[in-house]
């Protein structure tokens, strides 16, 4: 056990080393000056300088990966000359509406989707499974934006039930905060549901033709004890793999989401850094987004060991 | 396969088909091939099409007509200073440009971005795919930067290469094709992989063919169905990408009509005019939704091994 911790973890360094090189590579890709672009356009002469002498641009490429890798690893994500603040402060600031809406989207998009599909699994070709694929592969296909609008001119503007935009603080009091998280986890859950339902769907149809279930179903358990206890539980490695996948999609949809709704988070900071060639934030972001996803598959990983018995490495 | 006798009988009497023929005829009985093709059909008509369906110049600014509501019949006056009356059968924008048109030159855009960022990925996923597969000493190097590259969200990568490169089509396909590509190595690794153990490979190995025949003549023709419905998913996904580039802002020049600059243009007056975003959401909804169709048909059809059962078969995290 602790030998596979130990193998899983090792295993996750390459990974993340080439992506901390393929971030770095980001800004040494661009045209021009790398001093003059981590500066922005309104910077100085000796503000140029400075950062060319601080990150030793003028020495080899590999001991200026080894500089500002030291320094991403302190936690120094170097310098957003365009808000004028450092990176990790920029960061610090954007976190909490971005958390807030990718965890309301994964209760809501876990909670819709697992029963969808098990349920379609249950009846294999009936009317609501055919309705889940059908909802499935429209989900895959409408843009997050177009879906967003179509919500906001429904819920918001048609019907008045909820605001059309922006977002409060969580310490401003739980109500205003969840009501305008509403629009815009539904809006990020759709394609997260449609992925999510079609493994449960699949996962689950595969354990129903076990012989543990046969066996079940003849010893006279319910049909719900049946499904949830014996399919779900049995199939349960591959949904949560694929809700870890998913991540990727989400913190793609969670960029645009936020610029349609106006939430202040890291996704809109992403599009304002991009609008603003701003690149130490890009690559900050991207830094972190990237190693968040690591990481939180490596803990998927490791779950399956409490998820599966089977599992023995 | 049981086959009665009788039946064997009776079928060698008929010539068989021609495997390919047979192929084909399966493909057009397909239900998810026939609507999601005829769709997308029909949408690449609409769009190459253009300029003889009643369409004006998709760029023509006149101040005179904006916000026209759809439907509403005015003047236009051409650069070159003539006038006619044309209706604005989907409104107009707060530059008076006629949005009928703007969203079906919009599609041209989105078409080919969408072929060719599945056309690219296709072939350097292939070449990489086939090199990790077969030289096993390349293998793991190529794979963990494969999955360090898998690792970075693909719509963050794509946007933080078109900021690199400056917008315009070729960084647009290449920005979006970069983030694909370890996806389509890992589909073709995984293939070779499954196909080297083949007892025909073997076969063909023990009487001494070279390896690049081997990789020309047995294992890629055997790769081909696979990848085209991992092509169509890939383009799907990258006509989604390019809208959401637009849209956001970071993608083709806001003057270039794309269905996401159509929709960015108008979210600034939603509340008061919502067509211009619905149009070109709907046409962008529906051209996907064509695509992911047809990707279900070809991999029902073309790749049978996988299709019932799981369902998200050849998707990975791509929607």
């Amino acid at each position: 056990m602790i030998r596979f911790l130990l193998q899983r973890l090792l295993a996750t360094i390459p990974v993340l080393l080439v992506v901390a090189v393929v971030v770095f590579l980001l800004l040494r890709l661009t045209p021009g000056d790398p001093a003059a672009v981590i500066a922005g356009d309104i910077a100085t002469t000796e503000q140029i300088e400075h950062i060319r002498e601080s990150l030793g641009l003028n020495r080899p490429l590999v001991v200026q990966f080894g500089i500002w890798f030291g320094n991403v690893l302190q936690g120094d994500l170097g310098e957003s000359f365009f808000f004028r603040k450092s990176v990790s402060e920029l960061i610090a600031q954007r976190l909490e509406p971005t958390v807030a809406l990718a965890l309301c989207t994964i209760v809501l998009a876990v909670a819709v989707a697992v029963p969808l599909g098990v349920l379609a699994a249950w009846r294999h070709g009936g009317w609501l499974d055919r309705a889940l694929m059908g909802f499935s592969t429209l989900g895959f296909s409408i843009p997050v934006f177009v879906l967003a609008y179509l919500l906001i001119w429904l819920v918001s503007l048609e019907l008045g039930w909820l605001p059309v935009q922006g977002y409060q603080r969580l310490e401003e009091g739980f109500g205003p905060f969840i009501r305008h998280l509403i629009l815009p986890s539904i809006t990020l859950s759709v394609v997260y549901i449609a992925l999510i339902a079609r493994v449960t769907r699949a996962a689950v149809s595969e354990a129903l033709t076990e012989d543990f279930v046969r066996t079940a179903r003849a010893k006279g358990l319910p049909e719900r004890r049946v499904l949830i206890r014996h399919a779900l539980a049995n199939a349960a490695v591959p949904i949560v793999t694929v809700i870890g996948i998913g991540l990727a999609l989400l913190i793609g949809g969670v960029v645009v989401t936020e610029s349609v709704y106006a939430i202040p988070g890291l996704g809109r900071l992403t599009v304002d850094a991009v609008l603003a060639r701003d690149f130490p934030t890009i690559q900050g972001v991207i830094l972190l987004f990237s190693v968040a996803y690591v990481l939180i598959n490596l803990a998927i990983d490791l779950a399956y060991l409490a998820l599966d018995p089977r599992i023995r490495y | 396969m049981d086959t009665p006798l009788a039946e064997v009988a009776t079928e060698a009497a008929v010539p068989a088909p021609a495997p390919r023929a047979a192929a084909w005829r399966r493909l057009l009985r397909n239900w998810s091939v026939r609507i999601g093709g005829a769709l997308l059909l029909l949408l690449t008509l609409l769009s190459v099409l253009a300029p003889w369906l009643g369409t004006v110049d998709p760029t023509l600014i006149d101040p005179v007509n904006r916000d026209l509501l759809p439907g509403s019949r005015a003047a236009v006056v051409t650069l070159t200073g003539e006038s006619f009356e044309h209706r604005f059968w989907m409104g107009s924008d707060s530059y008076g440009r006629d949005i009928y048109s703007r969203v079906l030159y919009g599609g041209r855009v989105s078409l080919v971005v969408g072929i060719a960022v599945a056309l690219l990925s296709l072939f350097f996923g292939l070449i990489v795919g086939l090199t990790a597969g077969f030289l096993r000493r390349l293998d793991a190097v190529v794979m963990r930067v494969m999955d360090g590259l898998m690792a970075i969200p693909g719509i963050l990568l794509a946007i933080a290469l078109v900021a690199l490169w400056r917008p315009s089509l070729p960084t647009v396909i290449l920005a979006i094709t970069v983030p694909e590509i370890p996806r389509v190595v890992r589909l073709t690794r995984a293939l070779v992989l499954s196909i080297r153990e083949e007892p025909y490979v073997e076969a063909a190995v023990s009487v001494g063919t070279s390896t690049f025949r081997l990789l020309y003549r047995h294992v890629l023709p055997n790769t081909v169905a696979p990848l085209i419905v991992q092509g169509t998913y890939i383009c799907a996904f990258a006509i989604l990408v390019e809208a959401i580039l637009s849209f956001l802002g970071v993608g083709l020049s806001t003057d270039v009509p794309t269905w996401g600059n159509i929709m960015a243009e108008g979210r600034l007056q939603f509340t008061q005019y919502p067509h211009n975003v619905l149009f070109a959401g709907v046409f962008l909804a529906l051209t996907v939704l064509a695509v992911n169709i047809l990707g279900d048909g070809l991999r029902d059809t073309l790749d049978p091994r996988f299709s019932r059962e799981s369902s998200n078969y050849g998707r990975g995290d791509r929607p």
